[in-house]
């Protein structure tokens, strides 16, 4: 027998919308475990056709950036333009880039 | 022979509408949101598969002009409708609707890939589409039953109550009516007998390893496929066909 556990825990859900897509994060939910989440998340987030596949992951195992670190985390790729393939003269003939 | 089979759709339509009703009681009140949903989801698969047995008893009824699925749905009496009893028992707690729709999705399981082989084609298509909704269900409620059986002492001995009071009800689901035996014979309808041993495995293997035991009680006397119900039919039948009644042909 397990320990009472007042709260599930957040599991993040993140669903496939169709083959050759990637997966994209859908939401959250709770759940007791990793089996019953990827059920919550198939009544949850796919319910109206959203998805071909899921992939649960319980939230304590995302490593998330800071937010008070942005500034050193983003801002200095701001003013970076020459960073961006925007420089290339492409031929007319290449499409789809 | 089109009356058998009309008798026989219902038995198939009345055991999942009065468990769909059952289970949309609980629509904004689940132990939590995720379940609610997923409730509520399975109750609306089920009423899925009952629009589709009763559109075709509709079709199959040339005795009654201008049936309809809504008029065989809400306006029979209480001893036209042949629902097993087993799913017409109230909530009472998420262990009892856990049990129930285990008990219910085992069976449910076999008898659907049964008829699969129906020789009515109809039904055998029916079949066909219910049983990949009924598999997810036996899976969720399989997952619940292992959850609460082999959780806390709590869940442990509540999930114990429900299998206590519910077990002696499944074996309506065996006892073969006069209906179901000429729709085996005829190939249109499941061989109830041969489903029992499936049953009793799917039954062994979920309450084993949720850790519960299988009740030694006797069979409960049954015969609401017969048309003779609990006490808890004229609560479900006075809401769920209120609009219809109060309201005769109300479309929305």
């Amino acid at each position: 027998m397990k320990e009472i556990n007042e709260e599930w825990p957040i599991f993040e859900v993140f669903i496939r919308s169709k083959n050759g897509l990637e997966h994209r994060h859908a939401g959250s939910l709770h759940a007791a475990d990793s089996t019953m989440a990827m059920e919550n998340a198939r009544d949850v987030y796919t319910r109206r056709q959203e998805g071909v596949s899921i992939w649960v992951v319980e939230s304590k195992h995302i490593t998330a950036s800071n937010p008070t670190e942005a500034g050193e985390m983003f801002e200095p790729a701001k003013d970076k333009v020459y960073r961006h393939p925007t420089f290339y003269e492409l031929p007319i003939e290449l499409k789809h880039i | 022979m089109s009356s058998n089979l009309f008798e026989y759709l219902l038995i198939l339509g009345d055991n999942s509408m009065i468990l769909a009703h059952r289970l949309s009681e609980l629509c904004g009140h689940g132990p939590s949101l995720e379940t609610d949903i997923a409730l509520t989801n399975t109750s609306l698969d089920l009423y899925g598969q009952v629009r589709n047995y009763f559109q075709y008893a509709a079709e199959i009824a040339p005795e009654q002009p201008g049936a309809s699925e809504d008029s065989i749905a809400f306006l029979r009496r209480e001893r036209q409708y042949r629902n097993c009893i087993l799913l017409e028992q109230p909530n009472v707690d998420f262990a009892h609707v856990i049990v129930r729709q285990f008990l219910f999705d085992a069976f449910q399981n076999l008898q659907l890939e049964a008829l699969l082989q129906s020789s009515d084609s109809q039904i055998a298509a029916i079949a066909e589409k219910s049983l990949k909704e009924s598999r997810y269900h036996l899976r969720f409620s399989s997952e619940w039953l292992k959850r609460l059986g082999d959780g806390t002492e709590t869940s442990h001995q509540k999930t114990q109550t429900a299998l206590d009071y519910l077990y002696p009800f499944v074996h309506e689901f065996f006892d073969e009516t006069e209906i179901e035996e000429i729709a085996a014979k005829e190939g249109y309808g499941a061989k109830l007998a041969d489903l029992k041993p499936g049953f009793e495995s799917i039954l062994k293997e979920g309450i084993e390893s949720a850790t519960l035991k299988i009740p030694d009680s006797k069979p409960r006397f049954a015969q609401g496929k017969l048309g003779i119900h609990t006490e808890q039919m004229g609560y479900i039948l006075a809401e769920l066909q209120f609009m219809q009644r109060a309201y005769p042909n109300l479309q929305w």
